[in-house]
């Protein structure tokens, strides 16, 4: 069955659509991320325009996260003065990313960017998130516990002023580097069309030490409101957001999640991270190759303005 | 004496050169309003048209050509060429096209070139190849020759889209002077006016011409979108992020375990 969307300006399947908001969503609940970084090629992939996607996108994922959230909330595994404190500086990477996306669009640029930012995050993260869970499946084998837990050590960023107490996630960190993360998130979810789950748990457990316990539940809050305020942001600005494309696969979105959730609950952490690592990793050389290999068509057309 | 020979030479290659005069078009499109809704997927539309005498006349060739023309709402476009740079592909080079037809079919009953003399053809724009594309190059505006590269490849890319298309047996003649034109409409044609220009030809000559016009809209419910994105996007974001919300919140309704 067809349907027109109104801003995209095609007609797609809605079942094709659906079923894609379904198996993203079951990837997202599995891995408590967003989907946007398999989501967006998804879209660009059957016709739609990498800039209306990554806007419509940016809603799609703000409903599978403020689902994932109150489930989290519900369990109290989430750290709100935590996820405050990013989103204050992530709401103003979002609005930076906003305006670069246009500034992008106007130089035609912006496809160089998206496929560059891919290439760079997706494989760096993926390797090494492969890397880190090898490493703990090898220490188990040698009858090791998995993860090396330090809870006192320090690094340098802990040396930082401006220190703030979390209870929730029971640490005392600077206040820098938890903007510093809150920016760059935003920063980069505006412009990829992806919620940064996949780069924010990473980055508090890495860098801030956050517990297992609260990092996902709190990525979902920052995940959330990031995207809900690219949503606004884009419709605003670009007026490329398609509030039906949006609808088909937030729908298909929250139902996959749902299944994905069982299915991730009943697997090993370790485990669990090798198979995203390798998920990640594999987008990201999918999109090297794009940039890497001489396209069909070496030209392509980009409406200016209508009369 | 003199000055009535001449008059009289005068009115006589006047004739000569327009006997135009002899025929009219009559033509009808089957819709003249097609309407965008969700289940929009193409439309195929239907010209008809016959050729008349003139009052107190009798049509006396045969041999009639016809030419559609069939042209979309102006849009500005830019052509972009990519190059590897550093190993990669990028956008290097780029020429912006200005108010080209955003839509543009030429259908005839033969192939055009077949028609009417090159000269002819030019000045009337028959043909994608002949058919006026201006370019901005430079400071100047000018149409190119039809090898020009971003010319050829502007066609190409809006041919494969099938928003640009030349049919050389869209239009067929049902007697000698009766005719029907199928005017194609894809899927994703812009919405706006258009503008359907019929050419009669006789032996390579331009008989007469006549237009008629159609109009593409959005409707119901498609049409309140993208009139809602444009007009009030603040609004329509809020809105977008709330359903999302909505969705989200519900979704953990549904699904609920405990």
């Amino acid at each position: 069955m067809q349907i027109y969307l109104p801003i995209a300006d095609l007609p797609v399947n809605i079942f094709l659509v659906l079923g894609m908001g379904l198996a993203v969503g079951f990837i997202s609940g599995m891995f408590g991320i967003g989907g946007g970084f398999l989501m967006t090629p998804l879209l660009i992939f059957i016709g739609i325009s990498p800039a209306v996607a990554v806007a419509s996108v940016a809603s799609h994922i703000a409903a599978s996260s403020f689902t994932g959230a109150i489930n989290y909330w519900r369990r109290r595994a989430l750290d709100l003065p935590l996820g405050m404190m990013l989103l204050s500086a992530g709401i103003l990477g979002t609005a930076a990313g906003v305006w670069l996306f246009t500034k992008l669009r106007e130089m035609d640029q912006l496809d160089l960017m998206i496929g560059l930012s891919y290439v760079t995050l997706l494989t760096g993260v993926g390797s090494m998130m492969i890397y880190e869970s090898i490493k703990a499946e090898m220490r188990t084998r040698q009858g090791m516990p998995a993860t090396l837990r330090r809870p006192g050590s320090h690094t340098w960023l802990h040396g930082l002023p401006l220190k703030m107490r979390f209870k929730r996630s029971k640490i005392y960190v600077s206040a820098i580097p938890v903007w510093a993360i809150g920016f760059i998130i935003g920063f980069v979810g505006a412009i990829m069309g992806i919620g940064g789950g996949f780069l924010l748990v990473p980055m508090l457990i890495y860098f801030l030490r956050v517990p297992t316990a609260t990092v996902i539940g709190t990525s979902m809050v920052l995940t959330l409101i990031t995207m809900a305020s690219a949503t606004v942001m884009h419709a605003a600005t670009n007026h490329l957001v398609d509030s039906v494309l949006a609808l088909i696969l937030m729908v298909g979105g929250v139902i996959g999640a749902q299944f994905g959730v069982r299915t991730g609950q009943a697997m090993r952490g370790e485990r669990l991270r090798l198979l995203l690592g390798l998920l990640v990793f594999a987008v990201g050389l999918r999109f090297a190759y794009q940039l890497v290999v001489q396209p069909d068509d070496l030209y392509s057309l980009r409406l200016v303005g209508m009369e | 004496m003199r000055t009535r020979t001449l008059i009289l030479v005068a009115v006589l290659t006047a004739c000569s050169i327009a006997p135009a005069a002899a025929e009219r078009l009559v033509v009808s499109l089957s819709n003249h309003r097609i309407a965008i809704t969700s289940s929009f997927v193409g439309d195929d539309l239907v010209l008809f048209g016959t050729i008349e005498p003139d009052a107190g006349k009798t049509l006396t060739r045969r041999d009639y050509d016809l030419v559609v023309t069939v042209t979309g709402p102006n849009q500005t476009l830019k052509t972009r060429r990519k190059e590897r740079v550093a190993g990669i592909w990028v956008n290097v080079d780029s020429r912006e096209f200005l108010r080209v037809p955003s839509y543009l079919a030429i259908l005839s009953n033969r192939p055009v070139e077949t028609i009417a003399s090159p000269d002819t053809s030019r000045r009337l724009q028959l043909g994608l190849d002949n058919y006026q594309l201006t370019q901005r190059v430079g400071a100047d505006f000018a149409d190119t020759v039809p090898d020009d590269p971003f010319r050829a490849a502007f066609v190409r890319l809006e041919l494969q889209y099938g928003l640009y298309r030349q049919e050389s047996t869209a239009v067929t003649f049902l007697t000698p002077t009766v005719f029907r034109a199928a005017v194609p409409i894809p899927s994703n044609v812009p919405t706006g006016n258009y503008n359907v220009d019929v050419k009669l030809f006789a032996g390579g000559a331009l008989m007469t011409r006549t237009s008629t016009a159609l109009e593409v809209i959005k409707a119901g419910f498609e049409q309140y979108v993208a009139d809602a994105a444009r007009d009030r996007g603040l609004l329509y974001g809020l809105v977008t992020a709330f359903m999302a919300l909505f969705i989200g919140w519900f979704g953990s309704v549904v699904f609920r375990r405990d």
